[in-house]
């Protein structure tokens, strides 16, 4: 291993309300591959965006082969040699290949593009990486796997020193995976130095030198990659200290019958053969990595994304469900993550919201009974505790938490027994949180069924009867809550294929 | 490598399309088969193909031009105004009257690029604006340039000359040479690429160190260049200019280019498209008349097949997506 090549000392970021980062050290040496983890929001992105310009750091020093450095943007880092392959691809689908890694810095012949020329020097560095594909094909037309290899080729074609893969494999097969380690052993050889931000424990063992873990926006501790294990990592990860008492044991009946039994679910890349059963009154928590596939798995349970293959069984029935509508007539209701997107009509009132699935049922002949609406209205906003000055409030001017309720009103009314949570408590604060959960509680008491979706270790391992573990689209494991832990579940959140 | 095999082209289909409605308009009818036919076709054309080819670069970009039709009716006031009330030659007044389309462009390109209004909302504001500058620039009078034959009309001659008693459609050359050169830029030069770039992917467009604010505005400019050489043919084409018209025109102009293939999300269209898309609604427009349907139903038929041309571009995408 080489000289360090790249030194972040001290960074702090705060954003408003948030303190992102958190007087946090990384380096990078050449020719190392050093892989950065930590949870969703442990400030990996943040730290790079820091690197690269695009975030202006608060406090601390970036040292860039021996002199410190200031970048203002992804260009002049670029320039420097510092380049990020993100995770979303920046590729304009509509040009070709070669014109993508030279865009905004064209071979020219007067006022002419040389493409011809833009293709041969794409041919050139191609045949370096050991590549195949075709410069002048369009990049639209090109796998995931090939469009990532098109962007290392950008970052080498500029002369790039540090590149950070930003969960470079997350799109890529397995085929696909190994091909982009071979070019990252490649690029080693090169003396490039690497920074490898991925949550898939098992590649970090194969491809990376040295681990830097991340949490809560600080810097937790580094380990060499050959002399630690992925439990070591583990608990760097996850070690925080736990406020609140996890649930000490299910509370559902033994007898309780199986209410929501799927079977050999697949839609898409992220949702491949989801099988689970859910009891009445239970509360199942989906718990996973972001990316892992619980809310497609939701979705497409609920109707909302297309189905390939499987079968979903209400009390013993089989039934279809091709739309939400059939899933609302079935009796299942979603709370999505993004409330404001999905879930509530902001600009209009707490009544309206809270009859918008079950409309019909308000309806005499032709006008909507508003009486009636309203009625069930302040019914719901007295058994919820929603705080709002009336029914006819705009729901905009609502708390979050409050607005939470609205939506999760507008399914009971409907009559709803099975709910899917996802994300109950983004964005909500602290008090709001611990009243949703004590109403979620009581809802599994009364007989409903409920699939919770949390990214917050804490909140499943609080609520939940059984908690139901996704990684990359598959179930990889069910813990009854009385074994469940952060490090057992987190196991099974990453991908391992030992 | 594999590569894909590529269906028919966009272009071709709306080229066999052009060739079809005439060869059915010519079988039809005897009247549409007479030179003054073609001639009054292409008459109507050129400032449609012109606005055609500049809306092109603001719908690459995902963004849309409405203020070129009613723009082209301003710009071309503004400079007969000069000519006729004001003494000023030709020249000087047509000049006057690219530069305005220039200015107007420029204009929307900013409203858009750097205030960050919506395209729609933009340039239907201009579109307004457009409409009532050019009834005060004339004082609400209809404006004649110059009439064939009398002295400062020569520009006339760039459009239909006169030889003998025949006259020969020389402006169709000019509209050729006018695409040819405006297909280079748009493949061939930094202007096209970045527009281009612009349209597919904005964000990475910026990432990759594109100047996209400049080149978001130059889409733009060059809408309204094209608008106010729209106004030049307009102008040398019909005897008067009346303030108050040109609404509608521009549909037409973005009409052809997305027939022709302009992606109605953005990222992708073709100049030579455009102008046959053009072409198709031209000869719609003049041919049905001649097989007895009425300006109505011309209306009605031009909308469903621009609705055909829309679908056929989603259908493309969502296949593409899918793979």
């Amino acid at each position: 291993m080489g000289e360090v090549i790249l030194e972040m000392r001290g960074i702090d970021k705060s954003f408003p309300g948030v303190h992102a980062l958190n007087n946090v050290s990384f380096d990078v040496r050449k020719g190392e591959v050093h892989a950065l983890m930590g949870e969703n929001g442990a400030g990996k992105s943040t730290l790079m965006k820091v690197l690269t310009g695009i975030y202006t750091k608060d406090s601390g020093s970036i040292i860039f082969e021996g002199k410190e450095v200031e970048f203002h943007n992804a260009r002049e880092a670029q320039d420097a040699g510092v380049v990020i392959v993100h995770q979303e691809l920046n590729m304009m689908g509509h040009l070709t290949v070669a014109q993508n890694i030279f865009v905004g810095r064209e071979f020219k012949k007067g006022i002419k593009i040389d493409d011809k020329k833009m293709n041969e020097e794409a041919k050139k560095l191609f045949d370096m990486l050991h590549i195949d594909i075709d410069p002048t094909e369009t990049m639209s037309n090109l796998t995931v796997g090939k469009q990532q290899m098109c962007e290392i080729a950008k970052a080498i074609s500029h002369k790039a020193k540090v590149i950070v893969f930003d969960e470079p494999s997350s799109a890529l097969t397995e085929a696909e995976i190994d091909e982009l380690f071979k070019i990252i052993r490649d690029l080693k050889k090169q003396d490039i130095g690497i920074i490898y931000i991925s949550h898939r424990m098992d590649e970090i063992k194969v491809i990376t030198d040295r681990v830097t873990v991340m949490r809560d926006g600080c810097y937790v501790g580094t380990l060499i990659t050959e002399n630690c294990t992925k439990d070591d990592i583990i608990n760097m990860m996850v070690g925080r200290v736990i406020y609140e008492e996890p649930k000490s044991h299910s509370m559902v009946p033994e007898d309780a019958p199986v209410v929501l039994k799927v079977e050999h679910l697949n839609a898409g890349r992220l949702v491949k053969d989801v099988s689970f059963e859910l009891r009445k009154g239970e509360i199942l928590g989906f718990a996973g990595l972001m990316g892992a596939g619980r809310t497609e798995t939701a979705r497409a349970i609920f109707g909302a994304d297309p189905k390939e293959s499987g079968e979903i069984y209400i009390n013993g029935q089989a039934i279809t469900i091709k739309s939400p509508l059939d899933a609302v007539k079935n009796g299942i209701g979603y709370l999505s993550e993004d409330r404001k997107r999905f879930g509530i009509v902001v600009q209009k009132t707490v009544a309206e919201n809270s009859t918008m699935a079950s409309l019909e049922r308000y309806i005499k002949s032709i006008f909507i009974d508003k009486k009636a609406e309203r009625d069930t209205a302040t019914e719901y906003v007295d058994r919820l505790n929603i705080k709002t000055p009336s029914v006819d409030q705009l729901v905009v001017n609502l708390s979050g938490g409050n607005q939470q309720k609205v939506v999760l009103a507008k399914w009971l009314v409907r009559n709803c027994d099975i709910l899917i949570f996802d994300e109950p408590t983004r964005g909500i604060d602290v008090g709001a949180k611990s009243e949703i959960y004590k109403l979620i509680n009581s809802l599994a008491q009364e007989g409903k069924s409920i699939i919770m979706i949390s990214s917050e270790m804490q909140e499943i391992l609080r609520m939940s009867d059984r908690v139901l573990v996704m990684c990359e689209g598959r179930k990889t494991g069910e813990i009854p809550i009385e074994q469940a832990t952060q490090e057992s579940i987190m196991n099974l959140a990453t991908r391992d294929v030992e | 490598m594999k590569k894909t095999k590529k269906p028919l082209s966009q272009t071709a289909i709306v080229f066999l399309i052009v060739i079809a409605l005439y060869i059915f308009f010519y079988a039809m009818s005897p009247n549409f088969r007479k030179y003054t036919t073609l001639l009054s076709i292409l008459d109507y054309s050129y400032y449609i193909v012109l606005m055609a080819i500049g809306v092109t670069f603001p719908l690459i970009t995902g963004g849309v031009d409405l203020s070129i039709g009613t723009g082209l009716i301003c710009y071309s006031l503004a400079g007969g105004y000069l000519v006729i009330h004001c003494g000023w030659p030709t020249w000087a007044g047509l000049l006057v009257t690219v530069a305005f389309g220039i200015v107007i462009g420029t204009l929307n390109g900013f409203i858009v690029a750097i205030m960050d209004l919506p395209p729609f909302l933009a340039t239907l504001c201009t579109c307004m604006i457009t409409r009532g500058l050019g009834s005060i620039c004339s004082k609400n009078f209809g404006i004649s340039w110059p009439v064939a034959g009398s002295p400062g009309s020569e520009f006339r001659n760039f459009v239909k000359l006169a030889v003998g008693k025949t006259k020969y459609p020389i402006g169709f050359l000019w509209v050729i040479l006018i695409v040819l050169l405006m297909s280079f830029v748009l493949n061939h030069t930094k202007i096209g690429r970045y527009t281009i770039a612009i349209g597919s992917n904005k964000e990475a467009a910026k990432l990759s160190g594109i100047n996209v604010k400049k080149y978001h505005i130059l889409a733009y400019t060059i809408s309204g260049l094209f608008a106010g050489l729209a106004a030049v043919a307009y102008s040398a084409v019909f005897a008067t200019v009346q303030p108050g018209t040109g609404a509608g025109f521009e549909l037409e102009a973005i009409g052809g280019a997305i027939m022709g293939g302009v992606s109605a999300t953005g990222g992708y269209g073709s100049i030579i498209g455009s102008l046959f898309g053009v072409f198709v609604i031209c000869l719609l427009k003049t041919g049905l008349p001649y097989i007895g349907l009425q300006a109505n139903w011309q209306q009605i038929i031009t909308g469903l097949v621009l609705v055909g041309a829309v679908l056929v571009d989603l259908l493309k995408n969502k296949k593409a997506a899918k793979v």
